[in-house]
């Protein structure tokens, strides 16, 4: 039977997690199913083909596109190298003569007798693919990549920006609702993944970038403070590719948001623990968030595939946590009290599907099953 | 510019089908209608929806489709599966309802289709490639062009990072130069496109192009991609001949980048129809409409991620995808593109600034959730009418006549010169429009769609306004395709919602000045009613979905209906759910820059119409 759909984040103490390292185009794979990898291990490489230069011979030397043959230097394959003459004139002094030299070190690609254009191309660019994290091979994907598992302590974020990376972890904070100031940055941080509470702000992120910190996890910003932190206005959330110095991940939104207890924990409980994280978030066309994934030196027999349990819930049931995340009560977090079945009138006039929050406080309310998500694991 | 083509059902006839089931595999959520013929028409009767499967952990879209089936089995309590199995067709067994005649659908999920076209002038063979493929229902990535201003090496590493689903190359005249779509061509061999979907198959290039240089084009691309080659598109500068390359498009829509997303290869085995875009089923429908009704429209359908506006004018028709304009993931551009002060101008009410910038965010990365407050609702609204306007803005400079065309002129003409590529959007003469996607068709209030469309579009002199139910359009353009008598019937019984008629003078005046006099006539016992419209004022007058009424309005002399300026003008409108409005805020409509100003004429706008609870 179909039932509603509750988004939900994990944060979990033990999964068997499978990440799929795949490379963009066909390459080698350099690891075989069973071997141990470290997250800076390289399981594949290939190589991306050099860049394109384009050189209108025919328009440099006064040619026809089809007689420029005549004037080339170099054939189709020949190696060049930078500022080596790949065509020239053939005046009846050679006084005259014109030279036209290769902007870039690589070859000559192709010729066009229409258009008169001849195409170097560079040298073709190394790619590593790394493992990303510690972990062992379970399968192999010729000439794409391979997938590697690890038992791990696992946390989804709900947003993040920049990439792949790892580190120690450290906790700068005492709470989950303590803001990570500057002062809270030490450069004993360097390369480590440094854990705020609610909310940091541009100056601690340019204090993070100073020290050389590989990553940030924090509650929330402001989103005045992304903006300068990127340069630019973020519209659509695609990232995982900026290059601002660190990788930031932040777990319940925008604003000043404690951490979920849960969450805090759980890193607290890793600290001076090896971590990988990745902020790339993609919100469309299939859901990625950002992570930490805190690898256990051996398998736990308890330990359950990620996302499995989520895929096989029946729904949102009673007693599960839920963070709200919508206001007026954006980032409280609770357990489900009941269920009504019914469609309610909210505020809005609109007929909705409801629950009933409890909190910690003892207090209670009926929010749209829309504006929760599951903490999950 | 293309005519709108002829139905397809009127080239396949109709099948005798009593029982269809269609779904829209979306983004998100995967959507199925049940539509059943009741008596001797057919209604839109059960409705049921379920997360879209394309991405991973399902990685197939017909895990998605089955529960959307389920849902629909559940509420209607027909049978439709037997196992992974549709049951067809249609019957009784041991007094239960089993079974569908036929499964049709659309999909947009995994990003639609998406697109990267090439010409050779932009704005003639590379704007006519854009309209060519949002047409048939794209998303365009990139226009290149010879003249689009970048270095060569910056175009092959464009088409090198992209990888579209399909690449559209046009350029050059029937007979005239080859050079320049050749020159094209060799980038695109250079840069080694990838397909976005699929690691071992060659990425589908259409050629659209002058046909003199097929041979060369087959050289440089035939080895690098999956060449297919078409009539011209722009075979001469003064005609558009968009259908041959637009068929082609749908069908490698379906024999690749269907093919090779998670779960199609089976879904199209189900189906008793092609396929079809998302957007290419609504466009369809809107076509239909327009020239069932013969009138000229503007259709547009608000999404999560994107905003597709359609409009007919005469025989055009044409579409606009703004690809970053919605309500849900996009939303944050919204506010990058519009500013932050363009969306508050329409909130009744003030907020500091980072408040609303991180209200905005969490919506980007929550796009599921949904308004609990009716401050949250007002916000939304606001946002949306930002984007409704903006993407007009696109569909406008888009939906033009053809440019670069050399145009006879006499001596008459010195006088009233006309640029070409003029934009064919003449708000005087739209007729319609039609709103559909979430922000519209689940508004709390209907009242508050049609304020919203009409803010957004600033409607001029007499325009009918209406909204899709449930936002059922793409499965009715579908089915069209099949039975045209079953997606009229479901769409003008169970889908379109016509909201009212907006009269909306065009001129400006200070607030109280006189703007019209009005004498409006109903039908039966009611009386008519005569009155002064002010500059400013707003008035909603009842008139049901089933009535008629005729409306005299006599304009101050600055204040034009279309007929000139003083110059009276009668019309008959048509009532609908909402009535009938009487717009007085002038045009182009202008709100108050001072803020307590804006905020009280607001409110009694609002106020005016019953726009919110109170």
């Amino acid at each position: 039977m179909a039932h509603s759909y509750t988004p939900g984040l994990t944060v979990t103490e033990t999964a068997v997690l499978r990440k799929r390292r795949l490379l963009p185009i066909p390459g080698t794979v350099t690891v075989k199913t069973g071997d141990q990898v470290q997250a800076n291990t390289v399981v594949a490489r290939t190589e991306l083909a050099g860049k394109v230069h384009v050189v209108n011979v025919a328009n440099l030397l006064g040619a026809a596109p089809d007689e420029i043959r005549d004037y080339l230097t170099k054939k189709e394959g020949e190696t060049i190298t930078r500022d080596e003459v790949i065509a020239e004139s053939k005046p009846l002094i050679k006084w005259f003569r014109t030279e036209i030299r290769s902007p870039i070190a690589g070859k000559l690609e192709s010729v066009s007798l229409i258009t008169g254009q001849v195409l170097l191309r560079e040298p073709p660019k190394a790619l590593e693919l790394l493992a990303y994290v510690d972990g062992t091979v379970v399968e192999e994907l010729p000439g794409q990549g391979v997938t590697v598992e690890c038992t791990a302590s696992f946390v989804q974020g709900i947003f993040g920006i920049g990439g792949e990376t790892w580190g120690e972890l450290a906790m700068a904070v005492r709470s989950p609702d303590e803001q990570l100031t500057p002062g809270h940055l030490q450069p004993s941080m360097k390369g480590k993944i440094v854990v705020g509470g609610s909310f940091l702000g541009a100056d601690t992120m340019a204090k993070a970038r100073e020290i050389g910190v590989a990553a940030l996890v924090v509650g929330g910003i402001h989103d005045k403070d992304l903006r300068e932190l990127l340069g630019y206005d973020l519209g659509v959330a695609i990232t995982g590719t900026e290059r601002i110095g660190f990788t930031l991940v932040i777990t319940e939104g925008f604003g000043v948001i404690p951490m979920a207890a849960k969450t805090f924990a759980l890193l607290a409980t890793h600290e001076g623990q090896k971590a990988s994280i990745s902020g790339a978030t993609q919100i469309r066309a299939g859901v990625i968030r950002p992570e930490i994934i805190i690898p256990k030196p051996a398998k736990s027999a308890a330990a359950q595939p990620s996302g499995k349990g989520a895929e096989e819930r029946a729904g949102i049931q009673a007693g599960d946590q839920v963070r709200v995340i919508r206001d007026p009560l954006f980032g409280r977090i609770g357990n489900v009290k009941s269920l009504p079945t019914d469609l309610r009138l909210i505020e809005t006039e609109s007929h909705v599907r409801v629950l009933e929050v409890g909190f910690a406080d003892g207090s209670s309310t009926v929010i749209p099953r829309a504006n929760v998500e599951l903490i999950e694991g | 510019m293309t005519p709108a083509p002829a139905s397809p059902t009127s080239q396949q006839g109709d099948h005798p089908l009593s029982v269809i089931i269609a779904t829209d595999c979306g983004s998100t959520t995967t959507k199925a209608i049940l539509i059943e013929k009741v008596g001797n028409e057919y209604r839109q009767t059960y409705r049921g929806e379920a997360p879209t499967t394309v991405e991973a952990p399902f990685e197939d879209v017909t895990r998605g489709v089955l529960n959307a089936f389920a849902e629909v089995e559940e509420l209607s309590g027909r049978k439709i599966l037997d196992g992974e199995r549709i049951i067809t067709p249609a019957r009784e067994e041991q007094g239960k309802k089993v079974g569908v005649d036929i499964y049709v659908s659309t999909s947009s999920a995994g990003g639609g289709l998406q697109m990267m076209v090439a010409g050779v002038v932009q704005n003639i063979s590379g704007e006519s490639a854009q309209r060519c493929a949002l047409g048939a229902g794209a998303i365009v990535m990139d226009v290149l062009a010879s003249n689009d201003g970048r270095l060569p090496h910056e175009k092959i590493e464009r088409i090198r990072r992209l990888r579209p689903d399909m690449i559209l190359l046009s350029g050059g005249t029937d007979g005239g130069t080859v050079t320049h779509v050749v020159e094209m061509a060799e980038y695109i061999a250079a840069a080694e496109p990838r397909p976005r979907l699929g690691m071992s198959y060659s990425l589908p290039l259409i050629y659209a192009g002058n046909k003199d240089a097929q041979p060369r084009i087959k050289d440089i691309l035939e080895q690098k991609t999956a060449l297919t080659l078409t009539e011209n598109l722009r075979p001469t500068p003064e005609r558009e001949n968009l259908a041959p390359a637009r068929n082609k498009i749908h069908d490698l829509f379906l024999e690749h980048v269907m093919a090779q997303a998670p779960g199609y290869k089976k879904l199209i085995d189900w189906t008793g129809a092609p396929i079809m875009p998302t957007p290419a089923a609504v466009g369809l429908i809107m076509q239909t409409i327009a020239k069932r009704e013969n009138l000229n429209l503007i259709g547009v359908d608000i999404g999560g991620a994107t905003t597709d506006v359609f409009s007919v004018f005469g025989e055009t028709f044409n579409r606009t995808v703004s690809a970053n304009l919605g309500m849900s993931y996009s939303i944050s551009n919204v506010l990058a593109e519009a500013g932050l002060a363009n969306i508050m101008r329409w909130v009744p009410f003030t907020l500091e600034e980072q408040v609303l910038r991180n209200r905005i965010k969490n919506k980007m990365i929550r796009p599921t959730t949904i308004p609990q407050t009716l401050d949250e609702l007002q916000i939304e609204q606001a946002i949306s009418r930002e984007a409704l306007r903006l993407a007009l803005i696109h569909h406008k400079s888009l939906a033009t006549g053809l440019k670069g065309v050399q145009q006879e002129r006499t001596i008459s003409d010195i006088f009233e010169q006309q640029a070409s590529g003029k934009t064919l959007i003449d708000m005087l003469k739209l007729d319609l429009i039609v709103g559909s996607g979430g922000i519209l068709s689940h508004a709390p209030r209907r009242i508050q769609s049609m304020l919203m469309m009409v803010d957004a579009y600033e409607p001029l002199g007499f325009t009918v306004l209406s909204v899709d139910s449930i936002f059922m359009m793409p499965h009715l353009g579908v089915l069209s395709t099949v039975n045209e008598q079953a997606a009229t019937d479901v769409f003008v019984r169970d889908c379109m919602v016509y909201l009212g008629t907006c009269v909306a003078p065009i001129g400006q005046g200070k607030d109280g000045e006189r703007c019209a006099d009005y004498t409006i006539t109903f039908g039966g016992n009611r009386s008519a009613e005569t009155g002064a419209l002010a500059f400013g004022d707003l008035k909603l007058l009842p008139l049901g979905t089933e009535e008629r009424a005729t409306v005299e309005l006599r304009p101050a002399k600055n204040v034009d209906m279309g007929s000139g300026k003083g110059t009276a003008v009668t019309r008959e409108v048509r009532g609908g759910v909402v009535g009938l409005l009487l717009d007085g805020r002038g045009r182009p409509l202008q709100l108050p820059g001072d803020n307590q100003a804006r905020l009280k004429a607001l409110t009694k706008w609002y106020q005016a119409v019953d726009l919110y609870p109170r």
